[in-house]
């Protein structure tokens, strides 16, 4: 299964999932994101699997994280607004240390929006979507390709992180027709869970974590009896309302992450000598890429971050490419979501001039090229 | 004979268990049952004591029918190692933390969800789900009624104390007409779900009704709803003597269990127009309900039709 094939960017989703061996698929119907239910409706019950269409979001999730407990690689897909129907249960799977995987195809909002065109525009919701200080895991990919790879890399950093992981792409990447080397993923690119130490008894701790602060819960139904809550709780997994021990918690959920930041790195292009730096992720990046090409043949010495992960922020990654820069272009199509995170990052000397739609077409090469030249020569803050 | 749609006599009230213990006789278990820890005191092999004490208040109905579950389960179970206990969020969704299993307590109204996955996932375990009045028929109103569509192998115990005892004692789509709560300061003025025949409409093909009163009786319907194949949905009357008792001045938790029998007082007076809490202060009345298994067929359940397990339908 390793030559080329012409297949889009939902179906490289859904393909990239049973490469990834994900055997449970709950779900709920809504555009742009049907495609990846439909073909895993199929495909799953095939190959011992099951596909569940469930009553709305808030069962879906459901459903995924109990199947997840009982031991399946399990996921869903959505947009936007069902993604917001979803934060409920993506806090409890943060909390609870419950590996799963939402694709979120978006398209544009608030509300039931714009169904079929594309947007960026849930890139906070799924940093802070659900109440209380969540720590998040949010991939982008730029590419039908990257979608494949980075929903199998999705996979593995759910459940060897134990927690829920969001695959972020516009509804363009979802129905963009490319070709895709759909290669088989090694036991690495795999991962596994983190599961208990020993057999059971009675002073067994679920919650206790191991060298990588991930909790060493295990499967139900495999000889260990033990307690799961949406509450604080202890490493008994018994609910706890001591202060230092729920301070201890949310430090150790909010560090684990952190392993994210190393897994997925961005793309540099044309960064050694860039005093323009544009920083783009998914669909984005790539007109950005073609613009930073046309400021180049004009001399002007243009170049692009592009993040294949919005959450945890890469950090170190985006101060070293903005850092010597003279410019800085955060192009998305939203109002600025991630442009504040960078605005945030960014030293007060670097001047900052975002390209933001969220009308629900995309940016052009063109207009990003225009929009630098006016930038730098005005000095303007857009 | 048996339990089905059982109405009572004051004479069964003060023969309550014998009746119960009779109607078991006609009862084939779908299961072997190991049967190790048939007694006395047999549930207590199955609580999490590390969990102790716990947070039911004094008169609560709750930690009578979650006795009577363990009860049943000792007669089926050695350890709890296969059971997983799915439940939402609430009094009665609490009472899976003392039960020594895999316990799973989920968001508010959702427990049918994870329950679903989890039994898809595991076809093999026996999930039982634990719920509430506003947990499964309020907020999961909607999970309950697709999870009796679906005839899903699972067994829910809905545990009905006509009121929100967990956030202080609000309105709950289960409580009766004119009754006070915190919200209804001025006496209820919406008419109740009957879950039972809710379920039943729905599609779940086990339905029965059962109260914290008659201890035993609930104990064979649970055994019997966890024996059927399909989605068993039992309610079972509770009282909640801190909010429900004590803002209609029903007594303490004896008066309220005694409440449940006073029903069958009613069906005996043959009380037209069902008195309300506040025409009878002294006396509480319930509207009169049927008490037993309901409703009981056999199709092929979600499970079966996915060809996850054989099929016997």
């Amino acid at each position: 299964m390793s030559e080329r094939q012409l297949i889009q960017g939902n179906e490289a989703c859904a393909r990239a999932a049973l490469a990834a061996g994900c055997t449970f698929f709950g779900g709920y119907p809504i555009s742009p994101s049907s495609e990846i239910a439909e073909l895993l409706a199929r495909e799953l019950p095939k190959r011992g699997g099951v596909f569940i269409q469930m009553e709305d979001e808030l069962a879906s999730m459901g459903a995924v994280l109990g199947a997840s407990l009982g031991g399946r690689r399990a996921m869903t897909a959505t947009s936007g607004p069902g993604f917001t129907l979803m934060q409920e249960h993506l806090g409890y799977a943060s909390l609870a240390e419950i590996p799963c995987v939402v694709v979120d195809v978006m398209r544009g909002g608030p509300s039931t929006g714009l169904p079929t065109s594309p947007a960026q525009g849930d890139v906070m919701q799924a940093r802070w979507g659900s109440h209380g200080d969540r720590a998040t895991v949010a991939v982008a990919p730029g590419s039908v390709q990257e979608v494949y790879t980075l929903t199998i890399e999705a996979f593995r950093l759910a459940e060897t992180l134990r927690t829920p992981v969001a695959v972020l792409y516009d509804e363009v990447i979802g129905h963009m027709r490319e070709g895709v080397v759909l290669h088989e993923p090694t036991s690495e690119e795999l991962g596994l869970r983190s599961g208990p130490r020993g057999p059971f008894s009675p002073d067994f701790l679920p919650y206790e974590p191991d060298e990588k602060g991930v909790a060493r819960v295990p499967d139900f139904g495999r000889g260990y009896r033990f307690h799961v809550t949406g509450l604080m709780h202890d490493e008994r997994g018994y609910p706890t309302s001591d202060h230092v021990k729920v301070e201890r918690l949310l430090a150790r959920l909010e560090r684990k992450v952190d392993a994210a930041v190393d897994a997925v790195a961005p793309e540099a292009y044309r960064l050694e000598d860039a005093k323009i730096v544009l920083v783009a992720y998914g669909i984005v990046a790539r007109t950005a890429r073609a613009a930073v090409d046309a400021l180049r043949a004009e001399g002007v010495p243009a170049g692009l971050l592009r993040t294949r992960l919005l959450w945890p922020i890469p950090a170190d990654a985006l101060a070293d490419a903005i850092g010597r820069a003279d410019l800085v272009v955060v192009a998305e199509m939203n109002r600025g979501q991630w442009a504040f995170e960078v605005e945030r990052l960014a030293g007060r000397h670097v001047q900052l001039a975002p390209y933001l739609r969220a009308g629900g077409s995309i940016i052009t090469a063109e207009e990003l090229v225009d929009h630098v030249l006016l930038a730098s020569t005005k000095g303007a803050t857009v | 004979m048996g339990l089905d749609v059982v109405s009572r006599t004051p004479a069964d009230v003060s023969q309550d268990g014998a009746v119960a213990l009779e109607a078991r006789a006609d009862h084939a278990p779908a299961r072997a049952r190991g049967g190790a820890w048939e007694g006395a005191s047999a549930e207590k092999h199955f609580l999490r004591y590390g969990m102790m004490p716990h947070m039911l208040c004094p008169g609560c109905g709750h930690g009578i029918v979650l006795d009577s579950m363990l009860r049943a389960l000792a007669r089926s179970y050695e350890t709890l190692d296969d059971v997983a206990f799915v439940a939402g969020i609430g009094c009665s969704s609490r009472v899976v933390g003392y039960v020594d299993a895999c316990t799973l307590h989920t968001t508010h109204g959702r427990p049918l969800t994870f329950a679903t996955g989890l039994k898809l996932a595991r076809p093999d375990l026996e999930v039982v789900v634990v719920t509430g009045d506003g947990d499964g028929l309020s907020i999961g109103g909607n999970h309950l009624i697709h999870a009796a569509r679906r005839n899903i192998d699972l067994t829910c115990v809905l545990f009905n104390n006509e009121i929100y005892g967990m956030t202080g004692g609000q309105l709950a789509p289960t409580t009766i007409p004119g009754a006070y709560t915190s919200t209804s300061p001025m006496g209820n003025h919406e008419r109740p779900f009957d879950a039972a025949r809710l379920v039943e409409a729905a599609g779940g093909t086990f339905v029965a009704r059962a109260q914290s009163f008659r201890t035993r009786d609930f104990e064979e319907i649970f055994l019997r709803a966890l024996d059927h194949k399909g989605f068993s949905f039992v309610e079972v009357m509770t009282d909640c003597t801190e909010y429900f008792g004590r803002t209609n001045r029903l007594g303490n938790g004896a008066d309220l269990l005694f409440s449940q029998a006073r029903a069958d007082v009613a069906i005996e007076a043959d009380l037209a127009g069902r008195p309300t809490l506040q025409e009878v202060p002294a006396r509480p009345v319930r509207p009169v309900m049927e008490m037993g298994v309901l409703h009981e067929s056999r199709r092929q359940t979600l499970e079966e039709a996915m060809g996850l397990v054989e099929d016997g339908s």
